[in-house]
């Protein structure tokens, strides 16, 4: 019993981490229509940031500098490059390889710094544990449920109730309607690469903390498992994300925890899981279990 | 109402406007045509006739289809529209309803109201309220709904959303593209009057159709675009007496549709 408790939990914190990276998976969908492949690189680049600077600035100062960094790199490829990739319906897809080509190039400069290095990112929960009752949590997992409910809480804040929202919104349904009505489509989409870069800045530092040894220059590629979580919830829905990644985090924990019951499917499973459960969900429902609602009357 | 404007009484201009899309294909020759300050123009055309096209001018959407102006200028007052965004169309006053409704789905009745608006920044909420109670006097049946999906409404409904959303940035000239298109004659009718409330209101109105009958009872002034150019012109009285417009856009037995 105390072993499922703790996988859930352990369940629960991943998959609140994989949601901060989905999140922003899905408001840059939203936004431009572009899967960014570049978000690894985002992820690692703001892990590096805090790596780097948590030594001059204390944790929390690093961590809010990594944040605006990234928030602001992302924020300019898409301002400065992608969105000069072309203006017309076929414009996302050939954006959305040039953000292979962007992750390629950032993530070989942030290993050629980074090298063979395990860097710390010297965050204050350090290996510490607290007993809840029948389980011992690591505080760093406790730390990464609370912080992500707060950072997504405020995402959906800003989705519902600032005009930036309902821009994104409006743009996502319909954007020439939306342009019609004033909205600036540029600006609209550059603000989601910017949040989904701070978002992705925050879920490093929850990767590559206890129990996880630290920031690699392979950490980038976590971030692509919170895509079967993005793709699963219906890749353009905030919610499904949340409910994609708590699945996928719950699939991978439980797995992971339950490694030697399952030794017919082979070592590291846990890996191939999120994968195997977002191919399942799709066989069931295609367009993933929050698709674009079927409101519109013709 | 909208106080008096800052640069008198302002009209819009088309001048000698060509349009082409992707390079090569000309869509728009030599199109000009004014809305004065508080006037009426109907715009009458088939499809493909270029309607459309010089409404993407006017509000600068043309760039979305890969089109540009090559010639000519489009000016609202002193302000040059042509070559700019479509903001610069919203806060100058110009405000497109476009073809097909195009209301946002899964949006409420509410929020579309409020995306009307997003063109002007920094608007006292009191100016928001004014202008969503001119929209709910207008449309009574909006009011009932403003939690519902936009997406739900039936298609009358969502012409009337579409209509009051561009109200909601407070236009001095409103362009409606086919407002009466796939919608019941009954519709038609109380659109058509809506229209005319509107324009009595003080908002200047450029109404593009192919229900000629309808915009021609609207119209001051009209215009028959026939493919990429203007090819009659005249006050809309006149118009709809000359044969031509009778045997092409009214039909022999339109003498009842849609004309109030």
């Amino acid at each position: 019993m105390t072993g499922l408790l703790d996988n859930l939990l352990n369940g629960v914190a991943l998959g609140s981490v994989y949601a901060l990276i989905a999140l922003g998976f899905v408001t840059i969908f939203k936004a431009s229509g572009v899967l960014s492949f570049a978000h690894g690189s985002l992820l690692l680049l703001g892990g590096y940031l805090v790596a780097v600077l948590h030594d001059d600035l204390g944790f929390a100062g690093a961590l809010a500098l990594a944040v605006v960094v990234t928030a602001l790199v992302a924020g300019a490829l898409d301002r400065l490059v992608l969105q000069r990739v072309g203006t017309d319906s076929h414009a996302a897809h050939v954006q959305t390889i040039v953000t292979i080509g962007i992750d390629i190039i950032l993530v070989t400069d942030l290993a050629r710094r980074i090298g063979g290095d395990l860097l710390t990112l010297g965050d204050p929960w350090g290996d510490s544990v607290t007993d809840l009752g029948p389980v011992t949590v690591a505080d760093s997992r406790i730390a990464a449920i609370v912080v992500s409910a707060v950072a997504i809480a405020g995402a959906f804040a800003l989705f519902r109730f600032t005009p930036w929202g309902l821009s994104l919104r409006a743009a996502a349904e319909d954007a020439e309607a939306a342009a019609l009505m004033g909205v600036r489509l540029t600006r609209v989409r550059a603000i989601a690469w910017c949040l989904a870069g701070g978002l992705a800045a925050l879920a490093a530092v929850f990767l590559v903390a206890f129990p996880a040894p630290g920031l690699e220059r392979t950490t980038g590629q976590i971030a692509l498992k919170a895509f079967p979580a993005a793709i699963l919830g219906g890749m353009a829905s905030p919610v499904g994300a949340l409910v994609g990644s708590m699945l996928i985090g719950l699939t991978e924990a439980l797995v992971a925890g339950y490694q030697s019951d399952l030794h017919v499917l082979g070592e590291g499973f846990g890996d191939v899981a999120p994968y195997a459960v977002m191919v399942l969900v799709l066989l069931v429902r295609p367009t993933g279990l929050f698709a674009a609602r079927g409101a519109a009357r013709v | 109402m909208p106080a008096a404007p800052p640069d008198g009484e302002p009209a819009l201009h088309v001048e000698s406007l060509d349009v082409t899309y992707g390079r090569a294909l000309s869509a728009l020759r030599s199109v000009s045509l004014t809305v004065p300050h508080g006037g009426v123009v109907a715009l009458l055309g088939a499809n493909g006739a270029g309607k459309t096209t010089l409404l993407r001018a006017v509000s600068g959407t043309l760039r979305l289809h890969r089109g540009a102006i090559t010639a000519g200028r489009v000016r609202y007052g002193d302000t040059v529209l042509d070559g700019r965004d479509p903001v610069a169309a919203v806060r100058a006053g110009v405000v497109q309803v476009p073809e097909g409704r195009r209301v946002f789905a899964g949006l409420t009745v509410d929020e579309n109201l409020r995306a009307g608006g997003l063109g002007l920044s920094r608007r006292a909420p009191a100016q928001v309220r004014q202008a969503r109670d001119r929209v709910f006097a207008l449309f009574p049946r909006l009011a009932e709904r403003t939690h519902q999906a936009a997406g739900l409404l039936s298609g009358g409904e969502q012409q009337m959303l579409a209509i009051g959303r561009a109200l909601m940035a407070a236009p001095r000239l409103l362009l409606l593209d086919e407002p009466s298109l796939g919608l019941a004659p009954q519709m038609v009718h109380r659109i058509a009057e809506v229209i005319r409330e509107i324009h009595t209101q003080g908002t200047a109105v450029l109404l593009v159709e192919q229900n000629a009958g309808m915009a021609l009872s609207l119209a001051d002034h009209a215009h028959v675009l026939e493919v990429g150019e203007i090819g009659l012109s005249g006050p809309a009285g006149e118009l709809a007496r000359t044969d031509a417009v009778r045997r092409l856009y009214l039909g022999e037995t339109a003498d009842g549709q849609g004309a109030a």
